[in-house]
């Protein structure tokens, strides 16, 4: 393993299918009576949230106490971040008060990275802009590996991910891990939220690309919904919600279109009866709340091998 | 294993002097089988587990053995202790194998834990607080195939299949047919290694 997780670019397939590996024995830990190893026990993280989240810090929170570290939370609002002081030297206030290892998410592409290169401790990414969220793409592979029927399942399959493209690190992240699994992406938007130069982006990393989620259902093997960030809209990127629905989002009647069993992933918040219908959030092959704790077993896996082993003493 | 397993630094069957072949570990666990039902006449409150990585086929040949006396299964699993190493942060992480607790769970059973090697007593010491957080046994026993000595905790087995005076400076090499293709034991010289 790298030192650092602030992309998927950091982690090779082998090293992927061995965070899978360990995050299958941390699920179990979720189903012991006691919820606790103590591979991590004296250890100190922090998760520093710059940007609102609720899911992805809690799951932090939960996997780093799960292993018996001390886990701080800090978010931005209220701390001396909203005061003016620099990303630099709040990251390195905190981190000088004796942490082993940061979790961060910031609202800037390339905050991570940036982070990184002043610490000496490990650097977990937890979403940096548009740019990654490599954790989400570990455990939406996880979930999906699981679902398709364990390691070497996604090679071949057909993966669509669809919606809003362009404000999506989930979607950049997923790209990788999965073709890195072997799996083949199909990303389905509107024009106006395909990202800009994404023919040649999808030629490099080996993706297709199509306008028309009608006809990519049918030959998927498995289906991932992406948020509609409003928040990350100034507006103009469709004409009302309501023909966003219409052209794709997964409704009721394309339910229907998807061949049977085929796993419905979302990284969540859900945007009920916008990009998907109350009937395909609560589908038998949903598997969204198993995303969900997944995302604590892979976030273990990824805080132990970051700062269990003697490369972070 | 009482020392990292299961990286060898020897080829078996090339390196060193055989101390137990075969038919040595198969009478040995024979033995074994015998003195865990000597000591425990109802086998079904029973649990052997076996601790990763050779101590789990060595758990399951004994359960084979029992079920065989008795007539009835045994019930055994897998037990791993990696995350309860105390020496994790002086290795690079390793990968945690899978633990198997039988559906009987552990709680007021006699847990016999099996393992290869009995050495530094390290690797015991973390079976027990990992089993710890599995439930409450009313008794935890230790079977193992080989005590070397050396111990550096106050852990002894209640079984062992042959004790073997060793220096610090000889490792013992286990190889079973299930990880290795072949049963024995080994005897190696390895000069100026001292194991902790």
């Amino acid at each position: 393993m790298t030192r650092h997780l602030l992309s998927i670019d950091d982690v090779s397939a082998e090293e992927i299918q061995q965070l899978f590996a360990t995050a299958a024995e941390m699920h179990d830990v979720q189903k012991r009576e006691v919820k606790k190893l103590p591979a991590l026990r004296g250890r100190t993280v922090i998760n520093l949230f710059f940007e609102d989240s609720t899911r992805t810090r809690s799951s932090f929170e939960i996997a780093g106490k799960w292993l018996s570290a001390d886990v701080i939370n800090l978010s931005a609002k209220g701390s001396s971040a909203s005061k003016g002081e620099s990303l630099r030297d709040t990251v390195l206030t905190v981190t000088a008060m004796g942490v082993d290892g940061l979790v961060m998410r910031h609202s800037a592409s390339g905050a991570a990275h940036q982070v990184a290169g002043w610490l000496d401790i490990p650097v977990v990414n937890a979403g940096d802009g548009t740019h990654e969220h490599p954790t989400q793409a570990l455990l939406d592979g996880y979930t999906l590996q699981r679902q398709l029927g364990g390691p070497g399942s996604l090679e071949g399959k057909r993966i669509a991910i669809v919606g809003d493209l362009t404000h999506s690190r989930v979607f950049r992240s997923n790209v990788k891990s999965l073709t890195k699994l072997g799996a083949s992406v199909v990303a389905v938007a509107p024009p106006t939220l395909m990202p800009a130069g994404v023919t040649d982006w999808a030629k490099a990393d080996g993706f297709a690309t199509s306008y028309h989620l009608d006809e990519v259902l049918p030959e998927a093997d498995a289906v991932m919904m992406l948020r509609v960030q409003r928040e990350r809209m100034s507006g103009g990127f469709f004409p009302t919600s309501r023909e966003y629905t219409v052209g794709y989002g997964l409704t009721r009647q394309r339910l229907g279109m998807l061949r049977e069993g085929a796993p419905i992933l979302h990284p969540g918040p859900m945007n009920r009866g916008l990009e998907i219908s109350p009937e395909a959030a609560d589908a038998a092959s949903s598997r969204i709340l198993d995303q969900v704790s997944a995302g604590v077993a892979i976030r273990m896996s990824v805080l132990y091998h970051l700062l269990a082993g003697e490369e972070s003493a | 294993m009482s020392e990292p397993a299961p990286e060898r630094v020897f080829e078996p069957s090339v390196d060193g002097r055989i101390v137990l072949d075969a038919r040595d570990i198969s009478r040995a666990l024979t033995r074994i089988s015998h003195e865990i039902l000597e000591r425990n006449r109802d086998a079904e409150d029973l649990v052997l587990l076996g601790l990763h990585t050779r101590g789990v086929p060595l758990a399951r040949r004994i359960a084979a053995r029992i079920e065989t006396a008795e007539g009835h299964p045994v019930a055994h699993g897998a037990l791993d202790v990696t995350m309860y190493r105390d020496d994790l942060r002086t290795h690079p992480t390793r990968a945690p194998h899978h633990t198997e607790i039988p559906p009987v769970g552990i709680d007021g059973k006699t847990v016999v834990l099996v393992d290869d090697v009995l050495f530094s007593g390290r690797t015991v010491r973390a079976a027990l607080d990992a089993l710890a957080d599995y439930g409450r046994p009313a008794v935890v026993r230790l079977a193992v195939l080989v005590d070397r000595g050396h111990r550096q905790l106050p852990i002894r087995a209640d079984h062992v299949g042959k004790n073997l005076p060793t220096a610090r400076s000889e490792r013992v090499g286990l190889s079973l047919e299930e990880t290795d293709g072949i049963d024995e034991v080994r005897i190696v010289e390895l000069e100026g290694v001292t194991r902790a």
